[in-house]
């Protein structure tokens, strides 16, 4: 179970809805600026910019609806992404690179190439995935603030 | 180069940001697909694309690329010019495909942001 | 300009149908990775760089009559891709380079010789 240090640490939570393309990316924007206002160090801002990013498209492709949440301490930043939806029936298969089950509109957005979640993995100091099939997937990743 | 050489060399039509184009770019990263761009482009590059949907721009704001070259003649939406211009990116656009876009300014001298993939397997965007 | 000659000049890695590199003469170039605006606005006999490894890419190139397909940034086609392009003659090229760069040589090769 999570601390209460860490609950406390919530800087935002942002409600992403599946399927709706129209606002795709939004989430990421928000939470760049967010952490631009608090002078973050910029190659920081554009990790948690990145993961947000491809979290938040992964939940609109394949969710029905979803959380973003960004976690602050001293030493990290924490984002977590919890979805409503199918879940991943094979996390290693689905963490290969290239590997996708995209249909053809979201690969037409420039997407579904089956990057997203080795793009979250290499930008992440930790990173956790855990799915049940039917229920939906649960992403956490970390960016470390003080070096590596 | 300046932002304003790239228009004129291009042909390009400044969509948003007039008062950009002393910018000075000397890096470029083209692609469609934009966890491609996530996963390899740099902070300060022009981003050539033929993607004109807003997570084209939203992609640039995420890595504090410098500007965006949207090639190909692809119709621009509102929604697209009203979130360039809210996150401050600015937007040319140009008739040239990417393959002209690409290889004009590479003969200009413009260099890739990165040149192989395999320069950014740390874990940096610098 | 045959993809031969591409091939030695850009350090490509062939990836199948290395007999046809000499008889395949390149016409021009074409840069994407969106597969309908590839089958929109492509020309026959050009070359296409793209970073999709994805095997609908060897149909679109068929269709097109591209000359070729070079996959770039490192990335490594599928095994059913290799295969589509074996059977459909449309040889398949690699490179460590990145898009722009491969296009930016591309195209000094074919406007300057």
């Amino acid at each position: 179970m999570p601390d209460d240090d860490y609950l406390e640490s919530l800087e935002g939570s942002y409600y992403v809805q599946g399927r709706d393309f129209v606002d795709a990316g939004i989430v990421s924007s928000e939470i760049k600026k967010s952490l631009k206002e608090k002078g973050m160090p910029e190659d920081i801002i554009r990790k948690v910019a990145v993961i947000t990013f491809e979290a938040e498209i992964n939940i609109i492709s394949y969710a029905e609806q979803g959380t973003i949440q960004m976690f602050i301490r001293p030493d990290a930043i924490t984002i977590e992404a919890n979805d409503v939806g199918p879940g991943i029936a094979d996390i290693e298969l689905a963490l290969q690179e290239g590997y996708s089950t995209a249909d053809e509109s979201i690969r037409e957005m420039g997407f579904g190439a089956g990057m997203g979640l080795s793009n979250i993995k290499k930008f992440s100091d930790v990173f956790e995935l855990t799915s049940e099939i039917g229920k939906g997937t649960r992403l956490k990743s970390v960016v470390k603030l003080n070096g590596q | 180069m300046k932002l304003s050489e790239i228009r004129d060399i291009l042909d390009a039509r400044v969509i948003v940001g007039e008062d950009k184009l002393d910018l000075e770019i000397t890096t470029a990263f083209g692609a469609d697909l934009m966890s491609d761009v996530l996963a390899f482009a740099r902070s300060g590059c022009l981003l050539i694309t033929g993607l004109s949907n807003p997570q084209a721009v939203r992609t640039a704001y995420a890595l504090d690329i410098a500007a965006i070259l949207v090639c190909r003649g692809k119709s621009l939406t509102d929604k697209f010019i009203e979130i360039a211009k809210e996150l401050g990116i600015p937007i040319l656009w140009t008739q040239y495909i990417m393959f002209e876009s690409c290889g004009k300014l590479f003969q200009e001298g413009v260099t890739g942001c990165i040149r192989k993939a395999s320069e950014v397997e740390d874990k940096h965007i610098a | 300009m045959n993809l031969e000659t591409l091939v030695e000049k850009l350090n490509l890695k062939c990836k199948c149908c290395w007999e046809k590199l000499k008889s395949t003469e390149v016409k021009g170039g074409y840069a994407g990775d969106l597969l309908s605006d590839v089958m929109a606005n492509s020309s026959a006999g050009d070359v296409w760089v793209t970073r999709q490894v994805h095997q609908n890419i060897v149909a679109v190139a068929s269709l097109k009559d591209l000359a070729g397909i070079i996959i770039v940034q490192g990335a490594v086609p599928e095994k059913d891709t290799i295969e589509k392009a074996q059977k459909e003659g449309i040889p398949i090229m690699v490179s460590e380079w990145s898009n722009f760069e491969v296009v930016g040589k591309v195209y000094q090769l074919l406007n300057n010789g």
